[in-house]
């Protein structure tokens, strides 16, 4: 399979031919006829100079291709193509099939508390999945490893970054990647694939860095965990992916986020509140975000999350082990929460999000029912609706 | 030395030519400015002055980062005078100076003819400001309101270009023109603005779409032309103007092509397939196809008139001298100087279309308009795949250049839409086919109704494909303020 590419391309049906971009271009990448104005995929350095100045938005579309579309092609356009499944058409050997349905498997079990009729939001941005398969994964270098828990702390959380150099890998927040360890089991097969979701934002660490983060806890005698976690800078690691079409963020500016998480489950929610930092910056009172851990110290991000501003990120934290405290847990900070989430869950412009623990999902599923019940609302119709809705995603281990 | 990028808002007056340090000019601009203001009250958008408006304001000539967006109450946009990077070494690009180092001051034997460039093209800003300022109060949507909002603040900014040109380069006349500038006004029998097209009515929205069609088309031309001034800051400020004149443009094509899709779609649903059959269609409340080829004919014909006499000594003199240069002059294949070059003008003797040549030195207006009326044919051809999508058959066609026309060799010259010369009697017969009556305007005029719920959309016209800055269709463009 040839590598794929992310392929820059002008909207014809949007673009009104004023040649803006044309000018902005520092290389001639792009050109015209009377009818289209086009880039050309063999000079685009991917430089966005062209993509601010555009009066009408045609400039921004990007496809996932394994062969790119001619200028010429493009130039009798009418109409942008829709995205090919680039997995259909490219990978269709027993192998990948199998790996496909191990991920499909993974993905599945994750997100049961959704059920089956889990579905992206509607303003989502259409996600690109399967871009690197097994047989040949994306090899990607370890650009840092930093401790997210105090050293003191019960567990050790890393994030690590992970550099993709020139490649292409389109993933958005709340998208997974796939990680096998290298080496074989004692069969002499592969080990199998872990999943993990990316926690940084669709543009990367800082804007328009070609990387992606990762939160990963080390497990006991868990094999890819510790792989992970022992990654030193400038380690090659092979990574797959992106997985995952339905736990996404609305691009819509007006939707409320609730975001319930432990542990490392705070990996796409970090994800996602940057990625509304970077595109939404001015719209405060829109997400709420329930954390819980044991202790402060091992809260990954404690630091960086206290410093986003309570206006635009409610923040609300519940630690089940400090000392001479009570235990606290989510679900204890969702009722004390309850007549602000009481409007929120009725409202259909919200979003719910469930990611850490499985264990965690029927106390919060059990306050959302109690807080419903307090304003006389039925949960489980709330719940349908939302569903039905894209608005309800769970993802837990 | 001040930074040439980024703009500075160390003054009243954003800016990236360093006006801090250039004491004469600022206080000169800072002493036009309270005028300014009680211009922009006075005939500026009428009503909304209070509300929020989602507008992108230039901070960068970069174009990497140069716009930014935000909420804004209008009289508060930061207006200011934003030029182009200069280009190291640029030199004249046209007529007999060809090649000499482009001006950094004004010329003094040019120096008249610049300032009176510099007033029409400054006098076209506000105009098209005041035929606007009603239109809010029937705006088909809140996007289409802010849209609205973002032309007239940059036809706005757009005079402050002009104005600090005549400030900055022109001393005492300057000032005066300047002064002037805010003193003539669209429409007024006393003290009109410069051109015919610009004292014309916009009374809805379908006009307005058209006039940033074609007319902000016109203007486009002519900025164009202007950029290639040897006189560099004119060149530079044209320049930039462009960036944002490009938005004008899409506000048209795409209210255009919203408003035919509308049509179209509705006429699917009521399974109307005859687009003459128009009692039918108008009861759908939407806006029938031969009206917008009516509305087509008039504000193009309008638009043409906007460029002159097809035969000019005038344009002439502003080639030769480098002070106004062609439509993309350095990509030009030729002398630049017209030294024995001709050029196809048409002609109108004796009851007879003729093509004839003339030196292309005075033809420079004809080439202009040539430039625009195939700019313009781009858009038209959009909008009839429009028909096709909706397998209706229907045509909107840019109508010949002598129909409808006031100024130039075919002035008041009865030919009809399609070149065919006919009597003036049969002229004033069938004009009402070709253009808006007043019962058409009624008609329209009746759908101007106001819909300000964020994400809705008037009847008569098609929600747009995309947001502006990527927003999602119920974004709410402005956060209305009913005083």
């Amino acid at each position: 399979m040839t590598q794929p590419l992310k392929q820059h391309l002008i909207d014809p049906e949007i673009c009104i031919r004023c040649h803006t971009c044309e000018d902005a271009c520092p290389i001639g990448a792009i050109t015209h006829n009377d009818d289209n104005v086009v880039v050309d995929a063999d000079k685009c350095e991917h430089c966005l100079h062209c993509i601010a100045p555009c009066p009408t938005g045609s400039i921004d579309n990007w496809r996932v291709v394994t062969t790119a579309y001619s200028v010429q092609e493009q130039l009798e356009w009418l109409e942008l193509p829709e995205q090919q499944d680039i997995l259909a058409t490219t990978s269709d050997s027993a192998d990948t099939q199998t790996e496909n349905a191990d991920v499909i498997a993974l993905l599945a079990q994750a997100q049961q508390g959704a059920g089956e009729m889990a579905c992206a939001p509607a303003s989502a941005t259409r996600p690109v999945q399967n871009l690197f398969t097994q047989s040949e994964p994306l090899r990607a270098r370890v650009q840092g490893n930093f401790r997210l828990t105090e050293q003191g702390a019960d567990s050790d959380v890393r994030h690590i970054i992970l550099d993709l150099s020139n490649a292409s890998f389109p993933y958005l927040e709340g998208q997974s990647v796939g990680i096998t360890p290298p080496g074989t089991n004692q069969n002499g097969r592969p080990h199998r694939l872990r999943l993990y979701t990316v926690s940084s934002p669709r543009t990367g660490e800082r804007p328009d860095t070609n990387n992606l983060s990762l939160t990963v806890k080390r497990e006991n005698h868990g094999l890819c965990s510790n792989y992970i976690c022992d990654l030193k800078r400038d380690d090659m690691v092979n990574l797959t992916g992106p997985f995952g079409s339905s736990f996404l963020i609305p691009n819509d500016a007006q939707t409320r986020l609730i975001m319930v998480c432990t542990g490392t489950g705070s990996a796409p929610f970090r994800a996602f509140t940057m990625q509304r930092q970077r595109e939404m910056a001015a719209i405060n009172g829109s997400m709420k975000l329930f954390f819980g851990a044991r202790t402060p110290q091992s809260l990954p991000y404690f630091g960086p999350l206290n410093k986003v501003p309570g206006a635009f990120l409610d923040k609300h934290f519940a630690f089940s082990r400090v000392e001479n405290r009570p235990k606290t847990y989510v679900q204890d900070r969702l009722r004390a929460d309850s007549s602000s989430l009481a409007k929120w869950l009725i409202d259909r412009k919200t979003y719910i999000y469930i990611c850490g623990l499985k264990a965690m999902e029927s106390g919060v599923e059990a306050a959302f029912f109690d807080i419903m019940k307090g304003a006389d609302q039925d949960w489980q119709a709330v719940k349908t609706e939302m569903l039905k809705d894209g608005r309800y995603h769970v993802e837990t281990y | 030395m001040a930074d040439l990028m980024n703009v500075s808002y160390d003054t009243l007056i954003p800016n990236n030519v360093g006006l801090s340090s250039d004491r004469k000019v600022l206080k000169a601009l800072e002493k036009w400015h309270p005028g300014y203001l009680d211009w922009w009250q006075g005939q500026g958008p009428d009503g909304f002055q209070e509300s929020l408006v989602y507008l992108r304001t230039a901070v960068s000539v970069d174009p990497k980062g140069w716009a930014k967006f935000d909420y804004v109450k209008m009289p508060q946009y930061r207006w200011g005078v934003l030029l182009a990077p200069q280009v190291e070494g640029r030199t004249i690009p046209c007529g007999e100076h060809l090649g000499e180092p482009a001006w950094q001051e004004v010329p003094g034997e040019y120096r008249s003819m610049l300032r009176r460039l510099v007033v029409i093209q400054g006098d076209t800003e506000p105009a098209s400001v005041e035929q606007q300022r009603f239109l809010g109060a029937t705006a088909p949507s809140l996007y289409d309101l802010r849209n609205l909002f973002q032309v007239n603040v940059e036809e706005a900014r757009h005079l402050w270009a002009m104005v600090y040109i005549l400030q900055k380069y022109f001393g005492k006349d300057g000032r005066e023109e300047s002064a002037e500038l805010l003193q003539r006004q669209s429409g007024s029998t006393e003290k009109p603005r410069m051109l015919g097209a610009f004292n014309e009515a916009t009374p809805d929205w379908l006009s307005f779409f058209m006039f940033t069609y074609f007319t902000d088309r016109d203007g486009k031309m002519q900025l164009e032309a202007l950029a290639q001034s040897g006189f560099d800051p004119l060149s530079r400020t044209c320049r930039f103007m462009l960036t944002e004149e490009a938005h004008h443009m899409f506000v048209g094509e795409t209210g255009v092509g919203r408003t035919i899709q509308r049509t179209c779609e509705a006429m699917n649903e009521a399974g109307i397939s005859d687009p003459y059959d128009i009692d039918k269609i108008r009861a759908l409340g939407v806006i029938d196809l031969p009206t917008i080829q009516k509305k087509l004919n008039l504000h193009y014909t309008l638009s043409l008139d906007l460029f002159g006499a097809e035969v000019s000594t005038n344009a002439a003199n502003a080639f030769n001298s480098g002070i106004k240069g062609r439509y993309q002059e350095v990509k030009i294949d030729d002398d630049h100087r017209l030294k024995d070059a001709t050029y196809p003008v048409s002609e109108y003797v004796d009851g007879e279309i003729l093509l004839r040549d003339v030196p292309a030195l005075t033809a420079i207006n004809m080439r202009l308009r040539d430039d625009y009326t195939k700019d313009a044919a781009g858009g038209v051809k959009r909008w009839n795949a429009l028909f096709r999508k909706y397998n209706i058959e229907f045509e909107l066609i840019l109508p010949h250049e002598g129909f409808h026309r006031q100024i130039g060799v075919f002035a008041g010259a009865p030919i009809a839409p399609d070149g065919t010369i006919i009597s003036d009697q049969a002229w004033q017969k069938q004009s009402e086919q070709w253009l808006p009556t007043k019962a058409d305007g009624d008609f329209i005029q009746s759908l101007m109704k106001p819909e300000w719920e964020s994400g809705r959309y008037a009847g008569w016209i098609a929600p747009p494909r995309v947001g502006i800055d990527n927003k999602p269709g119920d974004f709410e463009y402005v956060q209305l303020h009913m005083a």
